[in-house]
């Protein structure tokens, strides 16, 4: 419970120091007076402009980081458990790469910001459907290590696509929009794209919670798991869709935003134990708080803002590299 | 009985691995499978408790056709202990053991105080309460074999299905496990375990089953079944059966041909 309680305070103050800065500073006190203004209905102490910078552009990219990173976080501790593997990141199955060409097609084709990323979505989901039912069908080997294997051949299929394309398209116009939304960025992020993605996320994370517990028989052999009462086809089938929908809803309005998938799971073990029970709400926590703060440091740290892909990778691959190279446990 | 095969026959799909096995196992007896490496024991242990089906034949739980079965029903009724592995996730005892009660919790139920309780008698009872919080991956092999017979015992199955419980064990930790074995069978607890050494029948079974080239070739009493010629059918080599003066106890040692 400690642990969990030191992660809840962790985001919260990150969301608080998110809303302060930026290039028009904001006191805390007046963070507190504005949305204390706007809960109450009361008349507003502070300045106008706090009013309007926090809840039109702040707020609802501070909610979408926080979206995203839970997503992403829980999704990547749901995927290492199930697949007994704590380096699996959550696009294991191809959900990026197959959200990346469905993008990268809208935007070829000078679709509308909607359109794109629906198509993002819709590819994320289909790429995984089409991994497990390649997987399906072969059935000499192991199921995981298969669907692992047949991952890694639909992405590298998918990625000489999006490299086709991306030669193919305007230099211009379309190849920087195609480089940009492959970095992953929340600059563009509005109160509808926030609600389109809160449902799928709602949807996949709601039976994820509900189920967390049951999580853990999954980290096991599969006889084992088995043995222990659990019917492992469905419930991997189910923690794989759930998975797989919330990482394309928060990859289809981000782009591709790496690193946070795979190594929050890891700090999230490390402050409350393997146990999915305080697993996977630590993950949502630390997975919200942290790109909370990347995306802050992503638009504050310089004078043009910076693809998040770029600083959760410069962040991530240090960090990870200290983990294997000081932590024991965890890692057979 | 609590469970009963007949005319089993085991493999994997095309592959016959065993056939004509009839087995019963009593309430609280201890029956104890001896065989060589590949002579099927794993297969009719995945066969026995519903991992792979059966090739033709009938095993029946308290006289209900497995077939008809859930995996929770199985898992109520007869529970597994594997040979200790490594987990890819440092898990406590605890947490390790409570996992035994999954069958017992509705879907969206995580263990509760209860849950704990039993989990912590399992520990006690096999004496190791001192590792619950301990990591799993980190307590000695003899150990964590304990820890997994408590994770079955949470599991509250009439049966408990052991391969190969002492194997990779050092000296004392196989005479540990085997203690607790025989304290679990003589609190009427069923057990089927398979072993490699045919003393460990003598010690704590009340029947042999032994195996060769997938069939029974003997089902008896530990004095009738594990006898010199037997031993010669299966593993193809000289032993002798002796009995221990003070005790009455019998012995198995194999005598060396080159001596």
């Amino acid at each position: 419970m400690k642990g969990l309680a030191l992660a809840a305070l962790a985001a919260l103050v990150v969301v608080i120091a998110a809303l302060c800065v930026g290039k028009y500073l904001i006191s805390p006190a007046d963070v507190f007076g504005v949305i204390w203004a706007r809960i109450t209905g009361g008349p507003l102490t502070a300045d106008p402009t706090a009013d309007i910078i926090i809840f039109n552009i702040r707020l609802p990219r501070i909610l979408a980081a926080l979206l995203v990173g839970a997503a992403l976080a829980a999704a990547g501790a749901t995927f290492q458990g199930m697949f007994r593997n704590p380096l699996v990141s959550p696009d294991i199955l191809g959900v990026s790469a197959g959200a990346s060409l469905g993008a990268i097609l809208g935007i070829f084709t000078s679709q509308t910001v909607w359109v794109i990323q629906a198509m993002a979505f819709v590819g994320g989901l289909f790429t995984v459907a089409l991994v497990m039912a390649i997987g399906a069908a072969v059935r000499r080997h192991d199921a995981i290590l298969v669907l692992v294997l047949v991952g890694i051949a639909v992405e590298t299929l998918l990625g000489s696509a999006i490299s086709l394309i991306k030669i193919l398209a305007d230099p211009y116009n379309q190849l920087p929009a195609i480089t940009y939304w492959l970095l992953g960025s929340l600059t563009a992020i509005n109160r509808a794209d926030l609600l389109s993605i809160l449902i799928p996320i709602a949807i996949g994370v709601v039976p994820l919670y509900l189920l967390r517990w049951r999580l853990n028989l999954l980290t096991l052999s599969e006889d084992e798991a088995r043995a222990l009462g659990v019917d492992t086809r469905k419930l991997r089938l189910l923690f794989i869709v759930c998975a797989t929908l919330i990482t394309s809803a928060a990859v289809s309005v981000s782009g591709i935003i790496g690193w946070v998938g795979l190594l929050i799971p890891h700090m999230a073990r490390f402050l409350v134990g393997p146990d999915f029970s305080r697993l996977l709400p630590a993950s949502l926590l630390l997975g919200g708080g942290y790109l909370v703060l990347v995306d802050t440091l992503a638009r504050t740290i310089a004078g043009i803002e910076v693809p998040l892909g770029i600083l959760t990778a410069v962040i991530g691959a240090p960090f990870f590299l200290w983990l294997l190279a000081t932590r024991e446990r965890g890692w057979q | 009985m609590t469970l009963a095969t007949k005319d089993l026959a085991i493999g994997y799909g095309a592959r016959r691995v065993g056939e004509g096995i009839d087995l019963a196992l009593g309430d609280g007896e201890a029956l104890c499978l001896l065989g060589p490496n590949g002579c099927g024991k794993t297969t009719l242990f995945r066969t026995l408790l519903g991992l792979i089906p059966a090739l033709s034949g009938r095993i029946e739980l308290d006289g209900i056709a497995m077939a008809r079965q859930s995996r929770g029903d199985i898992a109520r009724r007869i529970a597994y202990v594997p040979q200790a592995q490594a987990s890819a996730f440092p898990f406590t005892v605890r947490e390790m053991v409570l996992m035994g009660r999954a069958a017992r919790l509705d879907l969206l139920a995580a263990p509760s105080r209860i849950d704990h309780h039993i989990a912590e008698n399992a520990l006690s009872r096999l004496g190791i309460a001192h590792l619950a919080d301990r990591i799993f991956t980190e307590i000695s092999g003899g150990e964590r074999q304990l820890a997994l017979i408590a994770r079955a015992l949470t599991q509250e199955a009439a049966i408990l299905v052991m391969d190969e419980p002492t194997a990779s064990l050092d000296f004392g930790n196989q005479v540990r496990v085997l203690e607790q074995m025989r304290a679990l069978s003589r609190s009427g607890q069923a057990i089927i375990f398979a072993t490699h050494d045919p003393d460990h029948a003598f010690l704590c079974a009340d029947r042999v089953a032994l195996m060769h080239q997938g069939r029974m070739i003997a089902l008896g009493t530990p004095d009738e079944t594990v006898t010199a010629a037997n031993l010669k059918t299966i593993y193809g080599v000289d032993v002798v059966i002796a009995t221990l003066p003070e005790s009455g106890r019998r012995i198995c040692a194999p005598s060396l041909t080159s001596a």
